[in-house]
């Protein structure tokens, strides 16, 4: 470590506290609760419930601790992460930017927070203002006729518009069999057709990384039912011929949906309805700040053309006067996908977003996250092998083409970087990109982080040169080393267990 | 815009050093008819304060939840909320992280997913709990299209009794895969009719809910032993596990998927969301689980970690064969259980269960006392009871709303047969005044 130290700019080591599992903290007796006492009568839980329905275990095992215990705990496990809040965290179509702290002031509005979703409307026309007004700020900023806030993440979100294509076309008469899914997708679209019991077909891409247009008309016949396209695709580039695209699906009786986890480069510049985008799905936890949570909550709204919108799910809130009101008679519409009204209280921060953005502050957004992403790649271009370099927007896709020739891989580079002070970007997509280093740097990032960012990569090419071994085994400065996952999925242990029943 | 950092100077100063003329050429790809030459028609940017003030006044059109009485449940409910949760989720290590796919860099999440699967597995009686799905509904939805995987059979039999909600999203995930769904009856006790399970070769899974959406705890033994002489699996549902600190588990009784919504577990009612799908099943069905799950895991010196296994069942390994296309899942409040079930841990689980219990049993009976009201149904319940009503519930509902107390849920939202059907819900926040008051106001 001390022969390499002087290249990280950006981070020391610092004493990291252990901690076991609360299971191993437990004492009994320990509590870290206090209820009121109770003010009705004490009756015998026997005398109240058949004996056979009740359990015998106690809660076995269940942890024992007091309040100071658990926030020891929990704090020290939070100091093991790493955050946006901490630093750059440049995953590739995560879109992981800053998180506005107002959002989780609002969010927290008692009012809000203590809404139950079956109340009565009269009761709760405010957070039926706050769907309604979400609604309308995404329509505009898709440029799409309607919005259902029902779907809780965008891979929901896709179902939710894949099964309304099918309930269209099933009313013209053919649900077909088949979606496109261009090779360059992300994982959670042929998942989500297949869920919808379509069948899957792959697009090829042309070698500029765009979806080839002469492969898509080969493909394109009656038997298919849509093109599932992220736009800007997943090399990062804008798809030029959309409007070709959406012309020859709609000719031939099929639909174009559209991932929107990449709508961070389009806000406020263009919009997927203009472009002939018949259904697409946005991530509120990407596009519009809401926290990603170490993996959810999410949600994924799905904004559609007037041709859909009688499908959407039930139900829907309206404008009746001057009171709002659930919609429930909805003929055409594909039925509910999630209980209650979706992920309120994400649709309530992302709202906050785009209130305190405007049309002006989304622009900057996009301007600022497609620059920033272009400064990257125009300062490791030399360094870094970019298999499609064409027009990039918000994000920038490296292979490791260069570094493999001293042995050293995507996932070495990544893991290296983590000593330099950086999350590492995404690797498991694009397909079509071997060794992918997929770079989303969002508009959240000055430009001192991003400049050690740059650093750090230049550095680490050349400890690959120089001491490929080094980056092998990195990382050498988290509290623990790489994993063995192959034994650990070779012989899960999925739980903890007390010892003597282990 | 005070959430970038480069300002306009640093900008146009990158741009030059990069030999870009204008921000107007990176997005010279997208064809120029169809970039926007206008702006969005968006409200103009709000100021901090101008954001608290907009929020605080639409906030005000809700209720006062400190000037009303509610008796709602019915999938959601009302449970106090210790003050650690939000402290210590609120830590941005864990709020502003991604899925944890860098182990070395996310054991802190890492850790605390492990800890929510083994106490999911404690209280529910199973072997192996995911990392959580997006809620109670969709984890119902999403274990019947397992049982399928499992069992290659077509058809799902859920009982009536279950959350009307749950079905609705059961049968649109039904729908567009080839299975099918068969309802089965409910009895005068209000539990699920056992002898209306009609099993054949083709049934998946048999699904109850328990408590059911009636509030009454049906005998899961005897649904888990139909359903397995059948071969099918046995799916259990939860919309109110706080009353497994106090009822013999799910697993106990046989299951062999069970599903909860984990609302209950330290997290705010919200509107509906978001919530928690909770989802463990046995380990012979690991493989066909959905969602993430976390397991043990060692590094070279021998530390004791946690990763992200057997992850060849999930959509970025598997893409259309994945056992599910979910990928976000419920990480922060999955966190928010972990620390509510620590809080109050064995001993407070068990007293909130108890107190609940007692609360919604002395409502009842007061309740059932008075002229022309009586309970629909005999079986045991936990805190939740049908109430008949001697006139329309909504009629009832809306008076008293008049006067703060939205009484519970109408069921003819529902069933619309039952136009005189009230379902109540009682929890450790209602006082014995609250309900008093509730008392006197049905009078």
């Amino acid at each position: 470590m001390s022969t390499i130290k002087n290249r990280i700019k950006k981070v020391r080591t610092h004493v990291s506290q252990n901690e076991p599992l609360l299971f191993e903290r437990s004492r009994p007796g320990s509590v870290a609760y206090k209820l009121p006492n109770i003010d009705v009568p004490d009756t015998e839980i026997s005398e109240l419930i058949d004996p056979n329905f009740l359990r015998t275990d106690n809660l076995a095992y269940m942890p024992e601790v007091a309040e100071p215990d658990i926030v020891r705990h929990f704090t020290r496990l939070s100091t093991w992460n790493y955050g946006t809040d901490t630093g750059m965290f440049p995953l590739g179509s995560c879109t992981m930017k800053y998180n506005p702290k107002i959002n989780e002031f609002v969010a927290r509005l008692e009012s809000f927070a203590a809404a139950h979703p079956l109340a009565p409307e009269l009761a709760v026309q405010g957070c039926l203002e706050v769907i309604y007004l979400a609604e309308q700020l995404l329509a505009e900023i898709t440029g799409m006729a309607a919005v259902t806030l029902q779907p809780a993440a965008g891979a929901h979100g896709e179902m939710t518009g894949i099964m309304m294509i099918r309930a269209l076309l099933k009313d013209r008469g053919d649900a077909r069999k088949k979606v496109l899914i261009p090779d360059s997708a992300h994982g959670t679209n042929p998942a989500t057709a297949a869920m919808c019991g379509y069948s899957v077909e792959g697009v090829r891409s042309n070698s500029q990384g765009l979806t080839d247009l002469a492969e898509l008309e080969k493909r394109m016949d009656d038997t298919v039912a849509a093109l599932m396209l992220t736009n800007p695709n997943t090399v990062g580039l804008f798809e030029e011929d959309i409007e070709k695209i959406c012309k020859l699906m709609h000719e031939r009786g099929g639909l174009v949906y559209m991932d929107g986890a990449n709508m961070n480069a389009l806000c406020a510049v263009a919009r997927p309805g203009d472009m002939g985008v018949d259904v697409m799905h946005m991530n509120l936890h990407k596009t519009m700040s809401t926290p990603h949570g170490g993996g959810g909550p999410g949600a994924g709204p799905v904004a559609v053309t007037k041709e859909l919108a009688p499908y959407l799910p039930s139900p829907t809130v309206i404008k009746v006067d001057d009171r709002f009101a659930l919609d429930f008679n909805r003929p055409s519409s594909i039925g509910r996908v999630r209980a209650f009204h979706g992920n309120f209280g994400v649709v309530l921060r992302a709202v906050c977003y785009m209130l305190a953005l405007g049309s002006e502050g989304l622009r900057e957004n996009t301007e600022t996250a497609v620059l920033n992403a272009n400064y990257i790649a125009h300062h490791l271009r030399d360094t870094y092998e970019i298999p499609y370099p064409g027009k990039l927007m918000h994000e920038v896709i490296f292979s490791d083409k260069r570094q493999r020739k001293f042995g050293v891989t995507n996932g070495d580079i990544a893991k290296r970087l983590i000593d330099y002070g950086f999350h590492p970007p995404t690797m498991s997509f694009p397909l079509i990109v071997p060794g992918a280093l997929m770079v989303e740097p969002t508009e959240s990032e000055g430009r001192q982080e991003i400049d050690l960012f740059i650093d750090a990569m230049k550095s680490i090419n050349e400890e690959a040169q120089e001491n490929p071994e080094l980056l092998k085994h990195a990382p050498y400065s988290t509290r623990v080393g790489r994993f063995d996952e192959v034994a650990a999925a070779r012989n899960p242990v999925l739980r903890w267990q007390p010892k003597n029943e282990k | 815009m005070r959430y970038i950092p480069n300002s306009a100077e640093e900008r146009a100063k990158m741009l030059a050093e990069m030999g870009v003329q204008s921000i107007e050429d990176f997005f010279t790809s997208i064809p120029a008819h169809l970039r926007l030459e206008k702006p969005l028609n968006l409200p103009p940017a709000y100021a901090e304060s101008e954001l608290i003030k907009f929020f605080k006044k639409l906030a005000a059109r809700n209720t006062d939840p400190n000037n009303t009485i509610s008796f709602l449940g019915a999938g959601a409910y009302n449970h106090f909320r210790p003050i650690v949760i939000d402290t210590l989720i609120s830590r941005s290590e864990f709020y502003t992280t991604y899925t944890p796919y860098q182990p070395e860099i996310a054991q802190g999440t890492l850790q605390a997913i492990f800890e929510f699967q083994s106490m999911i597995c404690l209280l529910t009686g199973m072997e192996v709990a995911n990392a959580s799905m997006y809620d109670g509904s969709t984890a119902m939805a999403e274990a019947a299209l397992m049982a399928n995987r499992i069992t290659r059979r077509k058809k799902i039999l859920v009982s009536q009794a279950v959350h009307p909600e749950y079905r609705a999203v059961l049968d649109t995930y039904l729908k567009s895969t080839g299975l099918v769904s068969e309802t089965v009856a409910f009895s005068a006790s209000g539990q699920t009719a056992l002898d209306s399970i009609n099993l054949d070769s083709e049934v998946a899974a048999v699904i109850v809910q328990s408590p059911n959406f009636f509030g009454c705890i049906e005998d899961m033994a005897a649904v888990a032993e139909k359903a397995h002489q059948a071969g099918a699996l046995f799916i259990s549902v939860t919309t109110e596990p706080i009353s497994w600190g106090l009822l013999r588990s799910p697993g106990d009784c046989g299951a062999d998927i069970v599903v909860a919504e984990g609302q209950s577990f330290g997290i705010a009612p919200s509107y509906g969301g978001p919530y928690l799908g909770i989802f463990a099943s046995r380990a012979q069905y690991q493989r066909q689980m959905p969602g993430r799950l976390i397991g043990e895991a060692f590094d070279a010196d021998g530390n004791r970690g946690f990763v992200i296994t057997l992850a060849t069942r999930e959509q970025h390994i598997r893409r259309e064969k994945a056992s599910s296309n979910i990928c976000t899942n419920q990480g922060l409040f999955m966190l928010m259980a972990t620390v509510y079930l620590a809080t109050m841990g064995k001993q407070g689980l068990q007293e909130v269960a108890k107190q609940n219990l007692q609360k919604s049993a002395y409502a009842a009976k007061a309740i059932s006392e008075l002229d022309g009201y009586s309970l629909l149904f005999s079986a045991p319940r936990f805190n939740e009871f049908v109430v008949k009503t001697p006139k329309p519930a909504t009629e009832i509902m809306e008076k008293l709303l008049s006067q703060n107390i939205i009484a519970g849920l109408p069921l003819s939202n529902y069933y619309p047969d039952m136009t005189h059907a009230l379902l109540v819900c009682v929890t450790e926040q209602n006082t014995k005044a609250d309900i008093d008051q509730l008392v006197a106001a049905l009078k």
